[in-house]
């Protein structure tokens, strides 16, 4: 409900004045900017927030690790190599040449990641995004390397920071490449929180543990090179929107998908109009306001999580920050 | 009936399980018992498809494990170890459904409802179902995996090493629900035990490994005797009957 009343009101923000009035009374220029500018904006701000939330969720179900997300599970920086590949060898390529670049590279960067962690066991959960945000920053590394010495800054610096300005009529593949792949995510969810329990016991229920999580890793992947290759880097939406979701309806993925996409599209879709009001005309990178907002969002998580009352205590622990929920609810039991 | 022949396992250079053959009958309660490192546990996930085998044959129903479909075979044997991820918010109920899955994937139908409905009475955890596991004290969690197996409805049933950080009043209540699960339901159940004296109160047969090796197989009087345990564990021990039970004192 709150989506679709933002939704509209995304429509009618933005440089030129556009009104209902205006768009029934047949006013040619503001039916254009309708149909060329706010149209396409509002539907690829829609599949970034569903796609990038879908991601961060199913990353964080396979993985066993509510710290995981495509931009500290080192996707999002493999994509943007990829797209720079792209760049280097095929020059005159298509949104749709970089796209599958992108692809390769996200799948490929995420697999080793997953790889890297599954082999060496961590036990502290923290440690798992720690490696990821520094397998991420080598990749980025790599990227800015290549970048400097093919002077290729310029044309990268799109990517690295996301926006939606650029996106207008005609520019609709993101809508093509993210909803296929979140119906594939839905069509699978069940068997993400199987493999999400553990190895035996995905084994013990006839579940093929591998190639489910390298289905999964693949989707989430290339969902999030999709966002990447058309609005670029878009980091936070995937690590907050699942948490405070699972917060309040826990971990059940058959239920929480369709409530995690929703929540991120809205959260994306404000962002959005915020970063388009706060300096009018002009308009701040979606990237910029989406890391303040996410930030303030998970501060004031981790200070309900400390302050809240005591009943509450031990759900909102569990789906916050993971690690420490199973110890402090097992104790609060023990005291019981 | 599960038949073992020659089932040998090993890590690099090491051999851990070697030239093991027994048998397992049906409708009875099996424990692994022996010191640590004897391949009790290796054993189990063999005979539980976890663990791949280096060498020999595992018959289940007239027919080698590796030749069973994943998912036929989750309809006939399940499997409880302790590594399940207990860190995710799901309901009980929520986990129990997830026994259906062999059956019909992710779309339960009523029938299996019904399955899981009872399964949850069975282990009386009616007023637990909607909670998270997570929020569970160590017992009941447990109890929320048993009810997953019995929803999983398998002739067999294998646990490892199902008392393991429960206190003496929940570890004894398992292993009179392991009675149950064989005596009322009537189901095959094998685990892996570190406690002899509950090996020797609630088995049927007891297997007792030791470097590798089968020491001895048979029935709970067979097995435990002064002999045979002093030989195995290498310290002394002393046997006692209680209820017509052995009990094993040792110090």
């Amino acid at each position: 409900m709150a989506l679709l009343v933002a939704s509209i009101a995304s429509l009618f923000v933005g440089v030129l004045d556009v009104n209902l009035a205006g768009l029934l009374s047949g006013d040619f220029q503001q039916l254009e900017i309708f149909v060329i500018s706010r149209l396409p904006r509002l539907l690829a701000i829609l599949c970034t927030g569903v796609g990038m939330s879908v991601a961060g969720l199913i990353m964080q179900q396979l993985c066993r690790n509510k710290f995981v997300s495509p931009s500290t599970g080192a996707t999002i920086s493999s994509a943007q190599l990829g797209i720079l590949l792209a760049l280097l060898f095929w020059p005159t390529s298509s949104l749709w040449g970089r796209a599958l670049f992108a692809f390769a590279t996200a799948i490929l960067g995420t697999w080793i990641f997953v790889y890297f962690i599954q082999r060496i066991q961590f036990k502290d959960v923290v440690m798992v995004p720690l490696v990821g945000i520094m397998f991420g920053n080598i990749i980025g590394g790599i990227t800015s390397y290549l970048a400097f010495k093919y002077e290729m800054n310029q044309a990268l610096s799109t990517w690295l920071v996301g926006h939606f300005s650029m996106v207008i009529k005609g520019r609709y593949e993101l809508v093509y490449l993210v909803v296929p792949l979140v119906i594939l995510a839905f069509i699978f969810a069940g068997y993400f929180n199987i493999v999400g329990m553990g190895q035996d016991f995905s084994r013990n229920l006839g579940v093929n543990y591998n190639l489910v999580l390298f289905l999964g890793l693949s989707i989430a992947a290339m969902i999030t090179a999709s966002v990447v290759v058309i609005v670029g880097s878009i980091s936070y939406i995937g690590l907050i929107v699942p948490n405070v979701v699972a917060m309040f309806k826990g971990d059940n993925i058959k239920g929480t998908l369709v409530d995690t996409a929703l929540f991120g599209a809205l959260f994306v879709l404000v962002c959005d109009i915020i970063s388009r009001m706060v300096i009018a005309p002009y308009e701040l990178p979606i990237e910029l306001v989406v890391g303040i907002v996410g930030s303030i969002i998970f501060v004031g998580m981790l200070f309900r999580r400390l302050n809240g009352p005591r009943s509450k205590r031990a759900r909102l622990s569990a789906g916050g920050t993971g690690c420490s929920a199973s110890a402090d609810s097992a104790l609060k039991e023990e005291a019981v | 009936m599960m038949h073992i022949k020659n089932l040998t396992k090993r890590y690099e250079q090491k051999t851990v399980v070697d030239d093991v053959s027994f048998q397992i009958p049906k409708g009875k309660v099996i424990s692994l018992i022996g010191p640590n490192g004897a391949g009790k546990s290796t054993v189990m996930g063999m005979i539980s498809r976890l663990v791949a085998r280096d060498e020999g044959l595992i018959e289940f129903e007239g027919k080698d494990l590796k030749h069973w479909k994943s998912r036929e075979l989750a309809k006939r044997l399940a499997i409880l170890t302790q590594s399940s991820n207990i860190q995710m918010k799901l309901t009980v109920r929520e986990l129990v459904c997830f026994g259906r899955f062999p059956y019909s994937g992710n779309n339960l139908n009523e029938e299996d409802y019904k399955i899981v409905d009872k399964a949850i009475s069975y282990m009386e955890l009616e007023e637990f179902q909607d909670r998270f596991i997570d929020e569970l004290s160590g017992g009941q969690r447990q109890r929320a995996y048993i009810a997953m197996v019995i929803a999983q409805d398998t002739e067999y049933v294998l646990l490892d090493e199902p008392t393991n950080n429960l206190d003496i009043y929940h570890a004894t209540n398992m292993m009179k629900m392991v009675r149950r699960l064989c005596d009322e339901l009537g189901k095959t159940v094998i685990l892996v035990l570190h406690e002899i004296n509950y090996a020797a109160f609630y088995s049927d047969y007891i297997c007792a490994f030791k470097n590798g090796k089968v020491a001895k197989f048979g029935t709970v009087d067979e097995v435990i005797t002064k002999e045979n345990l002093s030989e195995i564990y290498g310290v002394d021990f002393e046997i006692q009957t209680v209820e017509g039970r052995p009990l094993c004192l040792y110090y």
